[in-house]
């Protein structure tokens, strides 16, 4: 029987009726008395020299407040990158400066150049367009492999090349990884690109800066999926404002990705300029300035080696991958290509020997950071596709190679440098291999071929590390911050609950699954309880979500913080029973006193906690509120195995996905119905990938796929209807929940399931290929029929 | 968006006159215009909506057995009233989305004669009759290639009378992010001949396939033009397919309308 309440009832989500009903309070619905706005002036050119920026005529325009330029963050910070890489030489990355506005240089279509704050946003501008500007347009650079030429012009000049890092992981392993090659009976070589996408959230990034004279506070409202690392970032490295006169508020947000983690100009602008005019400040991004500010996705180029013995086993792994960062370093965008995808090269397979060599190289592009999966995307599409093309070269079934490969001992040391705690990658299989019913794939494919289309099947398992967190661990690789959480539980004199997180949902329904854990330790009501998240000033402390971490870490936090409650309410329960603490029980709400029937309710303690008239007050303080920081030991791995079906019309090279099924081991499951909408919309995003999405700039660094009109996003017409099954389930051994995360498995399992399965495909119809690069829009397709 | 005056008058007569002005400009559905107009590359000092216009809207039949199309009619009017010709509602039926199909016009869509259109494929195809606010022009002498056409300023396109094919189809293979026709082929048989109007492919915008209508002529069948192929010099080339692509789609298209239409 599915369970109705509590922990693994599939709760209705309670915060979608006020996004439904059009009462939702985003960031853009804010607006505060004597707000201007601020219009941006993008440079149109990749790469240029800025020779003036003359804003006189423009400041005479009717409206304008004030114009600034980059001149006006002299002696202000840059943007900060939060992690830092170091090389396979042990030297730390190239890190650029990053100013607010641009100084000297614009190096991206799209990089601001002034910003005008007037009194409306159409006011604001016309002005802009008044601002007389000289650029003196410099080659670009676009093509990585091009860009990290010795004679390639330089993205900063004060840079020694356009190389940010190059990384090697394990460098020392590499030696024992290049015999293993020369031993192999077999080696399969693939060489791929992982597109560059562009997130595009349904709500664009907005601002609002205000200060406060009296106090000398400054509040940012912005569409952020950490507030808080907001607060540092901005706060300590670009303004210099104190945590305690700055406060950043992330009210509902319409979708972040991870597009809206990161720290961005336009909200440390919007806070400058509201304390410079002591007034508010906003900017609502239209959709084309999101196509060229907000940080873009993917972008990799790899060669994958893998070597095999005789006997199929995987002996060594070995590849070589550029990556895009475009022209400044975003928050995290180093982090990606490496620690994110690096430690992930063993996928779900015991391959002993592993290398992996990372280029990290700036080009006259948008910056590039983490996007839904954030590295381990990349590191599952080419070890994905790199074991389906050893299988056609070796004559074997896909699945079965992938069997006889398969880690079965836990926990298991990867050679990249990560532990698996658990997991189970033959019960997922054998699990997909039902719910895809793959042993009815021949005559559908008989059936199609009747109807002149040429169906494939593609199957794959995928491995991530989320719960992005430990601490120790993350600050060994790089990273400039800490990643725990905090859960503060609030329980009011009438027993109602208020749970201020660190974690913010932006999507992603914590406002319904939380409160499911707290009411079922509680045995309460979940109605009775409600989640505070997104700012600064109500929640004391938080790292945000990104890397499917909500629930295995800011979840993790809250069921301490329970715990703490609940001591603290059975002191209070075995008081007024007169009884022993130790023998206190609480359960359905109702606190007993074991083997008796004394017993008092829930609402009985939490009113004796702020009306002690009868209260141990020599022992325990009045109030039941508690705060708990959680760090984990380790990562949670979600694992699991995606078959994907497609119908390929061979006269036009139209792909058309006909099945999908999911097979997920996400551990313990709090919210079934929330976790099928997670891999729904992950799945969308990786059919996204696979066949429509690629952003493109021509070779002049100008975005082509600047609208709707060029990039083409998934509707609802380009995805099936979904087999999702999570009922493996090997809980984490590490969380006080079992958790693992649901929130980016999808997009990280679906591409090569599609690419796999095009490829079988037009195999099938008699073309002798291995590989087409994403996406797999019919004229590519088409094209790569008639090579 | 820049400021502009706003009329709408009620009669064609009134709006001839309104946009006799300078820098005025028809408002059909404003689905092209609007969003020309917020990127600000587009800055009318006046717009004159044709949607008030009565005797500009809505779909009949003339004496001639003509289906006539009002120039201010939208899209989901056609798809829902266009049921003497099934192929043009079928055409409607996929242009955009329901709003744009709320909103757009088939007159506002020939004016603009964007290469990737679906209604000039349409109109060439059956050979219909454009009909202005001060003549008729025939399908063949109305598109001058990509974003270019025979109206002239201030001129409006009050209603197009379409000639009821034997037999007709539309198919049209969608550019995957516009979803606008990256090829799409409409095919008419009528009582003097057949007609092949393809739209999205040549950078001259939409053209007949002389040698496809010939074969068809004589043979009406998916066989007639198989082996026939258009050339890929003049077709467009861009990220969602090369020229030689979208020639090849000519072919395969033509042959499924042919079939399509039965
Ligand atoms: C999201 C989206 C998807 C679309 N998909 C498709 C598609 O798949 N296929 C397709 O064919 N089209 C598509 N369109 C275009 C759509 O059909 C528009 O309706 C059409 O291009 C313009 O018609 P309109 O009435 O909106 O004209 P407007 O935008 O109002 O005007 C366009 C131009 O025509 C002029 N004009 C308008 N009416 C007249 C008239 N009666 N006489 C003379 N000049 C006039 C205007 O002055 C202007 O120059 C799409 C549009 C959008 C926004």
């Amino acid at each position: 029987m599915p369970k109705d309440h509590g922990i693994g009832a599939s709760s209705k989500r309670r915060e979608d009726e006020r996004f439904l009903t059009g009462v939702g309070n985003y960031t853009d619905d804010i607006n505060l008395r004597g707000q201007a706005y601020v219009h941006f002036l993008r440079s149109d050119v990749a790469h240029g020299k800025i020779n003036k920026v003359d804003t006189s005529a423009a400041e005479a325009m009717p409206g304008v407040v004030r114009i600034f330029t980059g001149a006006d963050f002299d002696g202000v910070g840059g943007l900060p990158c939060g992690w830092q890489v170091t090389d396979k030489h042990g030297q730390p990355m190239q890190e650029p400066a990053h100013p607010v506005l641009a100084q000297g240089k614009v190096r991206h279509v799209g990089d601001p150049i002034a910003a005008v704050v007037a009194e409306t946003a159409a006011k604001a501008r016309d002005a802009a367009e008044a601002i007389e500007y000289d650029i003196d347009e410099l080659p670009a650079v676009i093509d990585m492999k091009k860009a990290v030429q010795p004679d390639a012009p330089k993205v900063h000049d004060d840079l020694e090349s356009n190389l940010c890092y190059d990384w090697g992981f394990v460098e020392e392993n590499k030696p024992a990884v290049d015999e293993a090659f020369e031993k192999a009976a077999h080696v399969t070589t693939l060489e791929l690109v992982n597109n560059r996408l562009i997130a595009n959230p349904m709500e664009p990034r907005v601002a609002v800066g205000d200060y406060a004279r009296a106090t000398d506070e400054s509040t940012l409202y912005t569409t952020s999926q950490n507030p808080h690392v907001i607060r540092l970032l901005m706060g300590a490295f670009v303004l210099g404002i104190p945590e305690h006169k700055l406060r950043v508020v992330a009210p509902d947000v319409g979708g972040g990705f991870g597009t809206k983690i990161f720290h961005y100009a336009e909200e440390a602008f919007c806070t400058f300029a509201a304390r410079a005019l002591a007034r508010p400040v906003k900017w609502t991004a239209s959709r084309s300035e999101a196509f060229m500010s907000d940080a873009h996705g993917r972008d990799h180029v790899t060669k994958i080696e893998l070597a095999l013995d005789a006997d199929n086993n995987f002996t060594a792994l070995r590849t070589d991958t550029y990556a895009n960062m475009g022209a400044y370093l975003s928050t995290f965008a180093p982090s990606v290509p490496t620690w994110l995808h690096g430690t992930l090269m063993a996928g779900n397979y015991k391959t002993p020997l592993i290398y992996v060599n990372v280029k990290a190289v700036f080009t006259n592009t948008v910056p590039v950071d983490a996007y839904r999966g954030a590295g381990r995307p990349e590191a599952t599409f080419q070890l994905e596709r790199v074991i389906d093309k050893a299988a056609i070269e070796l004559g074997v079934d896909p699945i079965e190679l992938r069997r006889k490969n398969f880690i079965t001992e836990f926990p298991y040391e990867t050679p990249v440098a990560v532990a698996y705690d658990t997991g189970d990658y033959h019960a997922t299989m054998d699990k997909l291999e039902e719910i895809a019913d793959l042993s009815g794939f021949e005559a559908r494919r008989k059936e199609s071929a009747a109807r002149g289309r040429l169906r494939g099947l593609g199957v794959n398992t995928y491995i991530e590390a989320c719960g992005i967190a430990p601490s120790n661990l993350v600050g060994q690789l790089g990273a400039r911050a800490g990643l725990y959480e905090s859960a503060t539980v609030r329980v009011n004199a009438t027993g109602s609950i208020s749970v201020m997180t660190g974690s913010h949902s932006h999507g992603q329904g914590h406002e319904t699954a939380f409160p499911q854990v707290v009411a079922d330790m509680l045995g309460i009501d979940e109605s009775m309880i409600d989640i505070v998240h997104g700012d600064t000033a109500r929640v004391p402390m938080g790292m945000g979500t990104y890397g499917s971490r909500s629930l295995a870490v800011g979840g993790s936090a809250m069921v301490r913080a329970t715990e703490k409650v609940i001591n603290k309410a059975k002191k209070i329960a075995a008081h007024l029973m007169e009884a022993s603490e130790a023998d206190i029980e609480l359960k359905d709400g109702q606190f007993t006193v074991a083997g008796t029937d004394k017993s008092v309710a829930w609402g009985d303690v939490t009113l004796a906690a702020y009306v002690p008239h009868n209260y141990p007050l020599e022992d325990i303080e009045p109030g039941l509120e508690e705060t708990a920081f959680y760090d984990p030991s380790n990562f949670t791995y979600p694992s699991g195995a995606y078959a994907c079906e497609v119908e390929v019309d061979p006269e036009t090279g139209k792909v058309t996905i006909e099945r999908f099924a999911a097979a997920d081991d996400f551990g313990n499951i709090i919210n079934p119905m929330i976790v099928d909408g997670q891999v729904h919309g992950g799945i969308g995003q990786g059919i996204g990938q696979a066949l429509l999405e690629g952003c493109a700039y021509d070779e002049n660094g100008q975005l082509i796929t600047g609208s709707y009109m060029d990039y083409a996003m998934p509707r609802a017409d380009d995805v099936p209807f979904y087999q999702v099954d999570h009922s493996c389930q090997t809980p984490c051994t590490h969380n006080p929940l079992g958790v693992k995360g649901c929130g980016e498995a999808g997009a990280i399992g679906s591409p090569p399931a599609v690419v796999n399965a095009v490829v079988n495909a037009l195999r099938s119809g008699g073309h002798d290929l291995t590989h087409i690069d994403m996406p797999l829009s019919p004229s590519r397709v088409w094209q790569a029929m008639n090579a | 968006m820049y400021n502009f005056d706003f009329v709408k008058p009620s009669s064609i007569k009134e709006a001839v006159e309104a946009l006799g002005t300078e820098e005025a400009q028809a408002l059909g559905g404003g689905q092209t215009l609007i969003p020309t107009m917020k990127q600000r590359l587009a800055m009318p000092a006046k717009l004159v909506s044709l949607s008030g216009i009565a005797e500009m809207k809505g779909v009949g039949k003339n004496a001639a057995g003509e289906l006539v199309v009002g120039g201010a009619t939208p899209h989901a009017t056609v798809e829902r009233e266009a049921g003497d010709y099934p192929a043009l509602a079928e055409l409607a039926r996929h242009i955009g989305d329901p709003a744009v199909r709320n909103r757009g016009t088939i007159g506002g869509s020939l004016a603009n004669n964007d290469p990737s259109a679906c209604y000039p494929a349409a109109v060439l195809g059956s050979g219909a009759t454009v009909v202005t606010s001060n003549r008729e022009i025939a399908a063949d002498d109305f598109f001058e290639g990509m974003f270019t056409n025979a109206l002239e300023d201030g001129e409006i396109i009050t209603e197009v009378r379409f000639p009821i094919p034997q037999a007709a189809n539309y198919q049209k293979f969608e550019q995957p992010a516009s979803r606008f026709a990256l090829v799409g082929v409409f095919v008419a048989k009528l009582k003097d001949g057949v007609r092949v109007a393809v739209t999205g492919a040549s950078e001259e915008g939409v053209f007949r396939w002389g040698e496809a209508e010939k074969a068809l002529s004589s043979d009406f069948s998916p066989s007639a033009v198989e082996g026939l192929s258009v050339s890929a010099d003049g077709m467009i080339a861009d990220l969602h397919g090369s020229a030689a692509y979208r020639a090849h789609l000519v072919g395969v298209l033509t042959k499924r309308a042919v079939a399509a239409a039965g």
